[in-house]
């Protein structure tokens, strides 16, 4: 236990000195990367509970990134610009959409289940391509950043800390949900249902709410990315979306605490490393680097069956 | 305490369970004993709402539960084991008595508190772990317990729940000569204090332990009575206890 603390005592550490010394080296690049990386793990964070602790394979969590997003977007163009009722319109707008997919969907298991909140995405994905009054297919510039007051997110050094903040407090708050009764219940249902159902818990309301909540904490990291795209597309809902999500969750480690953290910044450094060093052989090159990723996810998962958090520790019970 | 009456249940021609009727008393140990294939564990399904019947009812406590889901009748206090270990393997011992407990103390709607250390989950499961002769195998997890070690953990679990009445699925299956008379003991002592319904093979523990017996035979309840009886009953000997006529 206090290796890990340690372990996360020197990441915060290094993530909070990041911006400095990338700004003292001029590249404001790489802060925004991380900025993006940050809020792309709160989603990851969120998936985790109902992916790997709760036994739930949503394809479809892109669907609360996109809500999220859509959200600041939307109020934005009726001219709100308050931030803080952003986030509150976003967290409660993707918590009763999770509320109805979770509704529906955890009724079903296994292929179905998976295929079922895939549909409910592409449902989104197809209203945000159809509505034209908020860009379509083309998808809407924000007209003006969230205004939160204390901070301003158009200074990429306090958006980048808010960021870090957000996905600490996702990783604290998720890593407190589990062990707690409701953690354990929804825990017991996903590795032996039968017997659960037997000692007396009913499994549909735990997971209903564990669903509720993931999606609630997604829709926070999609009003943080749309603030920090600064541009909202129906892309941000696609199907390959979610799954990257679920592949950061899988390559950093299914229910562990740091798993989707670590698997959030193994994929999107991957992603641009590959990049990078296909750029140094020809331009050309760059957009095919998914020709590399994609046999270096397949070895990964191979290697590190618990996934990259496997090799801090042992997995928490 | 329980009253089954013309319960059915069949699997497309298979009648395994062909109009059965039990009564068990409080405080009362009956066992069902039955050749292989007579419907046992399909009629615990039915008692535990694992399984729903076809016909027929089933009244618990003074309440009919015939269609009761099965978490509902666990927390009316109908608890059961699995002849087939069935256990969290990847929580330790502790942890799976602890849950068998939280599912028994109200909503699990608690968020913050972690669940290992609350004393009131804790506390009762340690002392159930003692009874059943785990307490030194607390802290393994159940994928790395003994077979024999799990099935007093299956049996534990069942207990954590306080259940007004419990039915043992054989709490013995695959256990050696020694666990198996370590068990006998456990639920000798056990039977003071529990009703229970008791499906096993085991001769030995069946007349050890019963007070009354049901023969069970392709669905149908041939015959209940007290052991003596049973052992008596001629045909019983021939649809079960193997014995040429």
């Amino acid at each position: 236990m206090s290796r890990k603390l340690l372990l996360w005592g020197v990441a915060v550490l290094a993530l909070l000195a990041l911006p400095p010394i990338l700004l003292a080296l001029q590249q404001p690049f790489y802060v925004d990367l991380v900025r993006r990386i940050m809020i792309l793990a709160i989603a990851a964070v969120s998936l985790n509970l109902i992916l790997g602790y709760g036994g739930m394979v949503s394809f479809g969590h892109a669907a609360y990134i996109g809500v999220g997003a859509y959200a600041v977007g939307i109020l934005g163009f009726y001219g709100v610009f308050n931030g803080w009722l952003h986030l509150l319109v976003a967290v409660v707008a993707s918590a009763l959409v999770a509320l109805a997919i979770g509704a529906v969907s955890i009724r079903t298991s296994g292929i179905y289940f998976i295929m079922i909140t895939l549909a409910f995405t592409q449902m989104l994905y197809y209203l945000g391509i159809s509505v034209a009054e908020f860009g379509g297919d083309d998808g809407m510039r924000l007209k003006r950043r969230s205004q939160l007051g204390i901070v301003d997110l158009n200074d990429p050094v306090q958006f980048y800390y808010l960021a870090l903040v957000l996905m600490l407090f996702s990783v604290f708050l998720v890593s407190k949900i589990v062990n707690s009764r409701f953690g354990m219940a929804l825990r017991a249902c996903n590795s032996n249902e039968a017997r659960s159902r037997a000692i007396g818990f009913s499994p549909y309301p735990y997971r209903l709410a564990a669903f509720v909540i993931a999606g609630a904490m997604c829709g926070l990291a999609g009003a943080l990315y749309g603030n920090h795209t600064n541009y909202i597309t129906p892309g941000l809902m696609t199907w390959e979306q979610s799954g990257d999500l679920m592949f950061m969750v899988i390559l950093g480690g299914m229910a562990t605490t740091a798993g989707p953290v670590i698997g959030t910044f193994a994929f999107l450094f991957g992603e641009e490393l590959i990049k990078a060093l296909l750029g140094l052989k020809a331009q050309g090159w760059i957009e095919h680097w998914q020709v590399i990723m994609g046999p270096l996810l397949v070895l990964s998962v191979l290697f590190f069956r618990r996934g990259l958090a496997g090799i801090f520790g042992k997995p928490d019970a | 305490m329980l009253e089954v009456r013309a319960l059915t249940k069949s699997f497309g021609a298979l009648r395994a369970t062909d109009g059965v009727d039990l009564d068990v008393r409080e405080g009362e140990t009956l066992a069902i004993i039955g050749p292989n294939g007579a419907g046992k564990t399909t009629l615990i399904g039915q008692l535990a709402g694992m399984l729903l019947p076809d016909g027929g009812s089933i009244r618990f406590a003074g309440e009919d539960i015939t269609r009761l889901p099965a978490p509902r009748r666990a927390r009316m206090g109908l608890a059961r084991s699995f002849q087939i270990t069935s256990v969290y393997k990847e929580f330790t011992a502790l942890q799976n008595v602890a849950l068998a407990v939280q599912a028994q103390s109200g909503h699990s709607f608690r968020f913050w508190r972690p669940a290992f250390a609350d004393a009131s989950l804790i506390s009762p499961a340690e002392k159930i772990l003692g009874e059943v002769g785990l307490e030194k195998r607390m802290h393994v997890l159940a994928a790395s317990l003994a077979h024999g070690e799990q099935r007093q953990l299956e049996v534990a679990m069942a207990l954590a729940t306080k259940p007004r009445l419990l039915l043992l699925d054989e709490p013995m299956a695959g256990m050696g000569a020694e666990e198996s008379q370590r068990m006998i003991g456990f639920l000798a002592t056990l039977k003071r204090r529990q009703t229970m319904i008791l499906v096993e093979h085991d001769m030995d523990a069946v007349f050890r332990l019963a007070d009354r017996i049901s023969v069970l035979v392709y669905g149908r309840v041939v015959a209940t009575d007290v052991p003596e009886k049973i052992k008596q009953n001629e045909e019983v000997r021939r649809a079960y206890l193997g014995e040429e006529s």
